[in-house]
Order: structure tokens, then sequence, then C-alpha cells
């Protein structure tokens, strides 16, 4: 098999997931809620089959269910079957529409069959529905989930008197991050809606009967009240340039937004813990900066295990950068820094960084794995950090992979694995210094038990 | 309880045997706002032709269809593992607009030159269906070029359920099929295995018995598969058709086309193997084939019994729920319980015709539902309700019964265990017993003994 010609119409192992998919996990971190595909039955299998075996609990994701027929008269009759059928079935308090490439194609005007369903309806209890356009053929899976938020928080955020609470857009991070920032707000004394909570929904106990949906998630109410609250946090340096929630919310409701890089690594968490004793008026509490110091201090343990190892970083733009910036920070080089997406971002802001630090890295972007297969080759990289989809570059190579962000599908526990914060990237940094201590152990004739 | 209701429009597709007249309603699109568990069009085709290991399988559409089939059935091969890659045009905005039958040609181009393979399947998935790309002419042209077969397969989205998708896969193998050369050096005694997709190895342990029978295999489609196998596959005396929900297309084809006579059989259970190769043994009347299969059956059935009987002590009177694609599947499995006689109290399929039903309804005894397309809503409901101790499914049930506290047992396409064939039926039972007997059921809180 050749492996030198590089593809150009075609993409081989995606790096990439579609924009439906970012949209229904959104969906399932507000309470009450079910997502709705509006498409092929296949879209909400497929998508529901991709985040079971990631979060491993059950995810339903209705669906419209195109045939032939309505390919050809177009989904609404569908649409409003699909939604009645899925009131009466689960009597949702929300429901979350998202479009796909088959009916953005064929031109169904959803928010005006919305509209329509409501006219009809005899029902005294109805949901509130909200729709985003997510069609496959454009960005990608986290276009979908930062557009629901948007669509969300532009449907249901209302005016209101002021409240001293702060709202939190995370992105797509994992149930574990999600409960350690409300931890965080707890302890700096902050009233704080995180949209979308998917830290019960995803990420729950067993049950005595079905959860027709699973309990947990912020409520339409909180959502709401993201119109009078006293301040934003949106993560993500993909963010810049587009309208997101948060800037939404400070165009139409006056909300001030801070922006903000996922807090991963010292650096980064010390400007969202800044950013926390501005808006409380606190200082930061002494578990965190005990916290902080434990996490110098390992930093310090670890640093000649670590000094100028090579790493691959990829998966979604806003990850890469965090996880680039904090190997960085611990004396690793992010030799290559790969994303699906292509938005400039991480070509923007990753460079920079790095010569920061004097250090020559390459940023790729719209790149698909088998891509980051061939940019390996001659890297004698240390190991790839990453979700679970790079396993098969790292098995060919030869390195460990450390598994983080979305997804992981080959082990148990990854809405369990923790990012953020000094928590989070203490988690990070004991599991890469203990996978260059493993490998240099592992390949060793001498077999070391001091190291 | 927060009892789950059962949609009127659905009722006609449970029942529950000895309670009432039986009249299955099925093989009809799901139900708009369902959480159906069934898949769609190109589901059906990418997973029947999904094992052809030497063949490029392109996926003409956005980048979804393409990233959700990626090495996602536990399909093996024995050479090459092209199969286990994903292709995808990766279709953008404009290609929508303006049509994508230029980056089609590029990419098939690319992908042909870069790993030679001996044959391209190109799947059409929702949107070519409507943006009108003529992907025939695309895979004729590249054919000429390139000199492999380049095989549309229609399998947008949209055009009917899951069988129509094994329909258009079949479609597929079958302009594959008579175009490789025709042997005089083939036995009277030969097969072609049809509807084994290899998992965990499985189309090997099968072909490792015919071996044993004396039996020749030209073909496995597509379990292992290979381009040049399946083109002359016509050479084959005998269809041996397994998953008949899938394969049945292509075995009707070949029978109409060349005269080959078929069987359906299942290898799941000690019952349906031992059936399947004395029936294949039976077919060519051959003396030597019938004592060796004979042979063959009973010191595997020897071998395996002793392990299967423990299991069997510890598993008796549990209770089963099934639900899987095709019913001959759960003909199979309700059988392989009997044997370890466990009670099968729910039993379902996606793509059950109605004939498979009364045949479920015949084999399972009185209050046994029966159900056709169910949702995770209604299985939940019924295995709550029989007080099943394990699940039969796929993924997407896996943590439905977790979550109540039910044992499960993987049967679907992801799974890494063979259970085919004589050491099958043991790994099943080890299966079942090792998700039953579990001691953490003891925590969850429908299990606990108040």
């Amino acid at each position: 098999m050749k492996t030198r010609e590089k593809l150009d119409a075609a993409t081989q192992n995606p790096c990439k997931l579609c924009a439906p998919l970012g949209a229904s996990i959104v969906f399932r971190g507000i309470r009450g809620a079910l997502p709705f595909l509006h498409g092929s039955q296949g879209c909400s299998t497929y998508i529901r089959r991709y985040l079971i075996n990631h979060f491993r609990e059950p995810v339903d994701i209705a669906s419209s269910n195109f045939s032939e027929e309505t390919t050809i008269f177009g989904g609404k009759q569908n649409l409003l079957d699909g939604l009645k059928n899925i009131c009466r079935q689960y009597q949702p308090e929300i429901i979350g529409v998202a479009s796909t490439c088959l009916s953005e194609t064929i031109g169904d005007d959803v928010p005006m069959i919305l509209r329509e369903f409501f006219l009809k309806s005899t029902s005294e209890i109805l949901p509130k529905i909200v729709s985003v356009s997510t069609p496959s053929y454009s960005g990608t899976h986290m276009d979908g989930f930062h557009n629901a938020v948007l669509s969300v928080v532009s449907a249901i955020a209302a005016r209101g008197n002021k409240l001293r609470q702060i709202g939190i857009f995370p992105g797509l991070v994992s149930s574990a991050d999600i409960r350690y920032l409300k931890e965080v707000m707890g302890d700096f004394g902050l009233d704080h809606v995180i949209l979308p909570d998917y830290s019960e929904t995803l990420d729950g106990g067993p049950w005595t009967e079905y959860q027709k949906i699973q309990q947990g998630g912020t409520s339409v109410g909180q959502i709401a009240s993201l119109g009078h609250s006293s301040g934003i946090i949106e993560f993500g340096d993909s963010l810049k340039m587009k309208e997101t929630a948060g800037t939404f919310l400070e165009k139409h409701f006056s909300v001030p937004r801070f922006a903000s890089g996922l807090p991963i690594g010292i650096k980064l968490t010390d400007l969202f813990f800044k950013l926390l004793e501005k808006m409380s008026g606190r200082e930061i509490p002494s578990k965190y900066r005990l916290a902080r110091s434990r996490l110098v201090d390992s930093y310090v343990d670890g640093h000649k295990h670590l000094f100028e190892k090579k790493a691959v970083v990829y998966g979604d733009e806003d990850i890469v950068i965090a996880v680039a910036s904090f190997l960085f920070e611990i004396g690793v080089v992010p030799v290559l820094c790969a994303t699906g997406a292509r938005t400039g971002t991480i070509k923007r802001v990753l460079p920079e960084i790095a010569s920061a630090y004097d250090k020559k890295i390459t940023v790729c972007e719209g790149i698909d794995f088998e891509q980051i297969y061939e940019k390996t080759e001659n890297l004698d990289a240390d190991f790839m950090i990453g979700n679970s989809k790079g396993y098969y570059i790292a098995r060919k190579r030869g390195i460990p992979l450390i598994r983080i962000g979305f997804p992981i599908h080959d082990r148990i526990g990854a809405q369990r694995i923790l990012h953020l914060g000094y928590r989070g990237t203490q988690q990070l940094f004991d599991r890469i210094v203990n996978t260059v201590i493993e490998k240099r152990q592992e390949a060793s004739s001498v077999g070391y038990s001091y190291i | 309880m927060n009892k789950i209701a059962i949609l009127e429009e659905r009722k006609k597709q449970i029942y529950y045997k000895g309670e009432e007249s039986f009249d299955m309603r099925c093989e009809r699109g799901s139900l708009a706002g369902s959480v159906s568990q069934r898949a769609c069009v190109f589901c059906g085709s990418r997973v029947v032709l999904y094992p052809i290991a030497d063949a490029l399988h392109l996926v003409h559409g956005p980048i979804g269809c393409a990233a959700y089939t990626w090495d996602i059935r536990g399909a093996l091969s024995s050479g090459p593992e092209l199969h286990r890659l994903s292709f995808s045009t990766d279709l953008q905005e404009k290609n929508i607009i303006f049509g994508g039958e230029k980056k089609l040609y590029k990419a098939l181009c690319e992908l042909i030159d870069k790993h030679q393979p001996r044959a391209a399947f190109v799947y059409a998935t929702c949107i070519v269906g409507i943006i009108g790309d003529d992907m025939d002419s695309v895979c004729r042209r590249v054919s000429e070029e390139k000199r492999i077969p380049v095989l549309s397969v229609h399998s947008e989205g949209f055009k009917g359920t899951k069988k129509d998708g094994y329909r258009a896969a079949c479609d597929a193998l079958a302009r594959l099929v008579g175009t490789g050369p025709r042997t005089n050096n083939i036995g009277q005694c030969s097969i072609n295995i049809l509807g084994d997709f290899n998992i965990a190895g499985e189309t090997w342990m099968i072909k490792e018995y015919y071996r044993r029978m004396g039996v020749e295999v030209i073909s496995t489609i597509t379990g292992d598969g290979r381009i040049a196998d399946i083109q002359r596959a016509h050479n084959a005396k005998l269809n041996v058709v397994q998953c008949s929900g899938s394969m049945m297309p292509l075995a009707k084809t070949m029978k109409e086309r060349y005269g080959i006579p078929f069987i359906r059989v299942s290898y799941f259970g000690i019952e349906d193997t031992a059936e399947a190769l004395y029936e294949v043994a039976r077919f060519f009347k051959n003396k030597k084939i019938l004592r060796q299969t004979d042979e063959l059956v009973k010191s595997e059935v020897r071998r395996i019994i002793p392990d299967l009987d423990q299991y069997k002590r510890k598993l008796k009177e549990k209770k089963a729920a099934i639900y899987v694609g095709g019913a001959f599947k759960a003909f199979s499995l309700i059988k392989a319980l009997d044997y370890l006689e466990m009670k099968t109290v729910v039993v379902g399929s996606q793509t059950g015709n109605k004939d498979d039903y009364k045949r479920l309804k015949e084999m399972c005894p009185n209050g046994t539902i029966i159900v056709d397309d169910a949702n995770p809503l209604e299985l939940s409901r019924f295995i709550l309700e029989k007080d099943a101790d394990i699940f039969i499914g796929g993924v997407k049930e896996r943590y439905l019964a977790y979550k109540l506290g039910i044992g499960y047992c993987d049967h679907n396409h992801q799974r890494k265990l063979a259970l085919a064939g004589f050491d099958g039926m043991l790994n099943f039972a080890r299966e079942v017993y090792s998700s039953v007997m579990s001691p953490v059921w003891q925590f969850c809180p429908r299990r606990k003994k108040v």
C-alpha cells in the first residue's frame, strides 16, 4: 500500500463529526429536554450509538424519520406528527429540533413549521420547542454544539431584575468537568447557570424504572435568567469573531461577557480563577490555593521526565489549544497540533504561543487522521494526546496514547475524565508523566523498581 | 409506577402470546417521533458490504455517515484491512449547490491510486438523492479508467428501511458475481457461505467445519470477503445463507441467473449449527461427507457439553429478553436459551416479516411479548414487566438494561466475541452467565432485596 499520495478530494478517517451530533449533546444537557433530529432515521440512530458508546448511558434521540414521499413533498407532516408523538410518549418540557443535511437541502422551513404546530395544537400543555440549523455539510459537530447553545439562549433568555449570578458556557467538556465548575462556583459563593449541563443526565446512577428523560440539566427557567445575569463566562478560543450565546447576551441583554480558553494548565486556570475573584469579590479559597501549590510541586517533581518530550495533540480546536498551552508550560513540545475543523483558530493562536517558548511546531487544520498518521512518520513523537480515534496511529507508531476529550470509545469512564482547573490539570499531568515513565520502564532491559 | 404508555399506532406491532389473536403489522416505516432502534437504508448497505476487505468503501456525502461507520463492526480479515478505514467525499455546502460529481470522481481516483483496491463501492447518502449526482456514470467512468469494478450502491438513507439497504447491497454484489472466470477445477461439493460477516472470526470457524466435512468453500460473502472470490462465486453448487434478512436477495438472484439452489441456515446454538451442517451434507448426498459431518458434530458436541452443562445448572429458569435486527437470529437465540433451560420472556426484531413473527409465536411460551420495531420506552417497560435477568441485543440496548439492573449480552455487529458454531455456543453461555451471575447487581436499587 502506498501512503505518500496526498489526498485532496477524499477524506480518510475523519477527525470531525457532523453538526447534529453537537446539537444533540447540548439538548441532552437541558432539563426535561428531548433532542429531535429532522431527517432520516439513520442520523438519530448513528448519533445515539456514537454518544452511547462514549457516555455509557442511554441516549434517546427522536427522528422525524423521512421516507421517500417526505423527501419529495417536504418534511412538514413528519415533523408535526413526530412532535405530537414525542409529546405523548415522553412528555418533555422542551424539545430541541436540529435539522440535518437532508431537511436543509430540500428547504424545510423548520421555524415556520413549528409556528404551525403551536397554532394547530389543541393540547393545553405544550413543551417549549427550540430549533437549530445544523446541516451536516457545513462546519463540524462543534459548530452544531455552539449553534445549539446560541439557539437555546436566543429563544429563551429573558429580561428581568438583575441577578447576582454568572452564566457559564463551557463548550464540549466532560460530565466531570461540569461538576467541577459547579463546585468551584459554589466555593466562590457565586450563583451560576451552566449551559449545557449533562453532568447528571449523561453520567448518572442506576434506576428503579426507566427515566424517559434523565434527571438533571439546566432548566428552562435558568436559561431564561441568563438574560439578567451579572456576567457570562464563555470558554473556547474558536468562538472569537463568531456570534455565540455569550455575544448574543452581551448585545441584546447587555450582560458582560468574559471569553477565555478552556482552563487547562496553570496559566489558563489562573486566568479563570482571577476572573472569579473579580466577579465574586472574594479571594481564591484556600482549597484551590493549595491545589495549585501541589500542582506546581508536581510540575517540579516531574519536570525532568518531560523536558523537550514531543507530543502529538489532536481533536476539537478548543481542547487542542488548551492542552497544547498546558504542554508548553510543563516543557513538552506539542510538535504536531491538528484538528478536523477549519476556522483558522488554531493557526491563529498556537504559533504565537510556540514562539513565546521559542519552539517550532506544526499546526494543521481541516485534517483527517490519515494525514495525521502521515505527518507523524518522521516525528519521533513520545506520545499522543487526544480522543480514542487516534488509537490506530499510536498503535502503528508504537507510542502511547493519552485519552482525553470526545469521543472515547475504547475505555470506560470517558465522562468522568476531569480536564479543567487545577484538579483536572493535576490528573492530566500525573497521567502524562506516568505514561512517559512507564514507556521508559517497559523499554528498559533492567526493569528498575525506583524511577 | 411511572407507567410507559404504548402509542395507539404501535399497538398492532406488540403481542402477548396466548392473550389475543395474532396478526403482526410489520415491514413498515417507523413512526415519526418514535425513537426507533433501527437505522437507515445506508446503514443496511454499509453493514452488509463492510467486511469485504480488499475493496474501497467510499461514502459519498457529508462527513457524518462515514464518521459514524468507521471501524464499526468486529468483522475480521485474514489479509488486507481496507474495510476498517473510513472514506468520505466530505461534501461541503458548495458541493451541495454545484453538485458533487467532480469531487466524487477525484476522490475515487485518488483513493484507488493510493490503496490499489480490487474494487470500489460507492455509497449514496441522503443528500446525493436530492442533489441528483449521477453516481452511476462517475462509477462507470472510473471503472474504465482504473480497470477495476466500481459499483454504486443506491443507499440513500430515506429510501426505505434498513432492509432496502440490504437489497441495494445485494444488487451491487450481484453485479460482481459472475464476472470472474468459469472454472472447471471446482468440485461437485462446493458452496458459498452467504450472510456471515466474520465477526470475531466466525466465518473462519464455519469454514473449518466445512473443510472437515469435505465441502469446498468457494467464497464467503461477505465475512473475510475478497472481490475475486465473489466474482467467481457462480461456480459453487450451493448457496448456504445465514442471516437470511440481508442476503436472500443475492441468493435469489444467483438462483435465477446461475441455477444455484440455496438453503437457509443459522450457526447460532448447537441445534441450529448441527442442523446447518447436516443439511449441507444431505444436499450433496455424498456418503463420505455425511459420515464426516456426523463425526464432526458428535465430537464437537461431546467436547463442549461438560462446560455447557455447568452454565446450564446456574442459568436454569433465568429469564431472557431478546431484541435483534433480523428475526432469524431470534429463532436461534430462543433455541439456544431453551437448551440452557432459560425462559424467553420478550422477543423482538427490527426487520421481521409476518412469517417470521408467526414462527416466533410458535416457538415462545405463553405470555411472551413479541414486538416489531420497538423503541427504548417499550423495551424498558417489557423487561421490567417480565422481570428479565438478561437482555440480548445491540449496543443501543446495553445501557438501557444496565440502568435497570439487568444483565446484557451483545449479539450485534460491534461485539468482539464469536457466538457462532459450537465454540460460539459455549462463549454465549459463558457471556450470559458472566453477566447474570455477577455480584454487582446486588447494589442496583431495583435488585436490592428488601
